[in-house]
C-alpha cells in the first residue's frame, strides 16, 4: 500500500497556503505574521537592547535570544499548559541555532536581540512557521542579515516523499511516517535546521532534502515580498 | 560587464541580489559574495556610480560622536548620571559635563538632575564597546522643562529635520511650537495645546511617509490646511484674525531662533 494521493489533495511538493505580513505588532522593533495552512505564528523582535544578567553578555558581539511559545488554546486537542516546557525550550534553542548563521550582531557588543514567537493556532510544522516568521521579523527590525531563513518540513508518508506535512499526515497510521523540519538559507542552500521524527531510509532522506529546496525558495520569495509590501 | 538588477530608491531585503559582476562595489548595508552583491538589511538602495548602498528603513539608534540626543535620567552614579538615550546602550553624563557652575564635593546630585528628568545632550565619546559619554555643556544643550516627548524611528530623523532643518522649521513656524529633535528619535515639543497636537500629527505623518518623494511640499499643504482651524479657534473669541496672526508670528519666531543653532548642525 502506498500513499498515492495526499489527504488534502495537494501535490507532493506543494506547501499549504501561505500568508505573510510584517509590522503587525506596533510596540516591537520588528514583527511578522506567518501562516501556513492552519498553523499561524507571530514573531516580535525587541532590540538590540541592554543585556542582563551581565554574565550572559558577549563582549565580541550581540546575543540572539529566542523564545517559542504555543498559546494554551493553540492545539487541536487538550489545552496546552502555559509556560516553558521541555519541548518549548528545545524549539527555542533550535530556532536560535537556525537563525544565528545569518544575523550579524557584531555592531552591538554586550547587547541582546530578543525574538518572541507566539503560536495562536497550530496544525503541525509550528517550529518551521516560527523560524520563517522570526527571520522576517528580524529583517523588519533592521538587523543586519546575510539572507532570510525559510523553513518547512519534508518527510515521508507511507514510502512517499512529501513536503510540508500537516497534522493528519503526521498522524497517518497505515504506514511509516517521517517528519523532517528543514530550515535553509536560500542563496547558499545551506541547511541551518535539520531534525527528524520517525523512520526513513537513506535514499528517501536524500530525496526529501532535494525535493524541499524549491518550496523553500518559494517561501523565501513570499517572505521578501511581504517585507517590501510594508513600504509600498 | 556587470549587470545592475535594481533601480535607485528600490526597497531591498536581506539576501536579494543587487548586481552581478565585479565592477560594482558594495557599501553600507550590502556585501559581496563571489561575483554578486547582496543586500544585508532592509533599506532603500542608493546607486552612486558603481557604489551600491542600502539606507536603513528601520532599526534602533547606534550612538555616534557629536550627535545631539534627548535622554532620560534613570540612575545616579558616584560622580554623574546614567542616561537612557533610546538605544541599545545607555550613556554616562559625568559631573564635569553637567554644568558650567562649580559643583561642591559631596553635593546631592539629584538636585541637579533628578531621576526621570529629560535632558538634551551631545555625545562626546563612543568607545569600541559602545560605552557612551554625554555632555550638556554647549549651545542648545539643557535640561527640559514642560512640553511633551514623542518617540519616532531614529532612521526617519533626517527626514523630519529636512535639508538644513527645512522641515522642522516649517513646523515650528506654522504651529509656533518650540521643537528639539534628537538624533536618537526622541523629540521634545512645547506650545499651545492645539498646536502641539498638530505638530505631533505632522511629525507622525512625516515618519509614516518618510520614503516618499516630494514630502516637503505635501507637508506644507497639510500644515496650511490644518493650521487654518488652529488660527480660527484661537482668534474666535477676539474676532480679529489678522491681529492674532501677527502677534502669534512675533511670539513664535524668537523662540524658534533660540534652538536654531543646534538644528543647523544636524543634517
Amino acid at each position: 500500500m502506498t500513499y498515492k494521493k495526499r489527504l488534502d489533495g495537494r501535490k507532493f511538493d506543494e506547501t499549504r497556503e501561505i500568508e505573510a505580513k510584517t509590522g503587525v505588532i506596533k510596540k516591537a522593533d520588528g514583527s511578522a505574521y506567518f501562516r501556513i495552512g492552519k498553523t499561524a505564528a507571530y514573531a516580535a523582535v525587541y532590540g538590540p537592547r541592554e543585556h542582563f544578567p551581565r554574565s550572559q553578555q558577549d563582549p565580541k558581539k550581540g546575543v540572539l535570544r529566542c523564545n517559542y511559545n504555543m498559546m494554551p488554546f493553540s492545539g487541536a486537542g487538550d489545552r496546552v499548559r502555559p509556560g516553558p516546557n521541555r519541548r518549548a525550550k528545545e524549539i527555542s534553542m533550535v530556532t536560535k541555532l537556525a537563525l544565528n548563521p545569518v544575523v550579524d550582531l557584531s555592531d552591538f557588543p554586550n547587547a541582546v536581540v530578543d525574538v518572541f514567537i507566539e503560536l495562536p493556532q497550530t496544525d503541525a510544522g509550528s517550529r518551521c512557521a516560527g523560524i520563517s516568521a522570526a527571520s522576517m521579523a528580524l529583517a523588519d527590525a533592521g538587523i543586519k542579515m546575510k539572507d532570510m531563513v525559510s523553513a518547512v518540513a519534508a518527510g515521508i508518508v507511507d514510502n512517499t516523499v512529501v513536503v510540508d506535512l500537516d497534522y493528519p499526515e503526521e498522524a497517518y497510521e497505515d504506514g511509516d511516517v517521517a517528519d523532517i523540519p528543514v530550515a535553509m538559507i536560500p542563496s547558499t542552500e545551506e541547511i541551518t535546521l535539520l531534525q527528524m521524527d520517525g523512520k526513513i531510509s537513506r535514499e528517501d532522506l536524500k530525496k526529501a532534502l532535494e525535493l524541499v529546496k524549491e518550496p523553500l525558495k518559494r517561501i523565501a520569495e513570499i517572505q521578501r515580498t511581504a517585507i517590501k509590501e510594508k513600504y509600498q | 560587464m556587470g549587470k545592475l538588477l535594481v533601480k535607485d530608491k528600490d526597497v531591498v531585503v536581506p539576501g536579494e541580489v543587487l548586481a552581478e559582476g565585479m565592477d560594482y562595489l558594495p557599501s553600507y548595508g550590502t556585501y559581496r559574495k563571489d561575483d554578486k552583491i547582496y543586500a544585508e538589511r532592509v533599506g532603500l538602495i542608493s546607486v552612486d556610480g558603481k557604489v551600491l548602498k542600502s539606507i536603513a528603513l528601520s532599526g534602533r539608534y547606534l550612538p555616534k560622536k557629536n550627535d545631539t540626543v534627548i535622554g532620560k535620567v534613570f540612575d545616579i552614579l558616584i560622580s554623574g548620571w546614567r542616561i537612557d538615550i533610546n538605544s541599545a546602550y545607555s550613556s554616562v553624563l559625568p559631573l564635569q559635563e553637567a554644568s558650567f557652575d562649580y559643583i561642591q564635593k559631596g553635593a546631592d546630585l539629584s538636585k541637579i538632575f533628578a531621576l526621570g528628568e529629560w535632558v538634551v545632550g551631545k555625545i562626546t565619546r563612543v568607545t569600541s564597546q559602545n560605552l557612551v559619554d554625554l555632555s550638556v555643556k554647549g549651545p542648545g544643550l539643557r535640561k527640559l522643562h514642560g512640553g511633551r516627548i514623542i518617540k519616532v524611528s531614529p532612521t526617519k530623523v533626517p527626514r523630519i529635520i529636512g535639508k538644513q532643518g527645512s522641515m522642522v522649521s516649517m513646523i515650528k513656524d506654522t504651529t509656533g511650537c518650540r521643537i528639539t529633535v534628537g538624533q536618537n528619535g526622541v523629540i521634545w515639543l512645547e506650545g499651545e495645546p492645539k498646536a502641539e497636537i498638530l505638530a505631533v500629527q505632522t511629525i507622525k505623518k512625516i515618519e509614516q511617509e518618510a520614503h516618499k518623494k516630494g514630502l516637503t511640499d505635501e507637508i506644507k499643504v497639510y500644515l496650511e490646511k490644518n493650521s487654518k482651524d488652529l488660527k480660527t479657534e484661537y482668534s474666535a473669541p477676539k474676532k480679529d484674525d489678522k491681529k492674532v496672526d501677527t502677534k502669534k508670528a512675533k511670539d513664535s519666531k524668537p523662540k524658534a531662533k533660540v534652538l536654531d543653532v543646534k538644528e543647523n548642525k544636524q543634517d
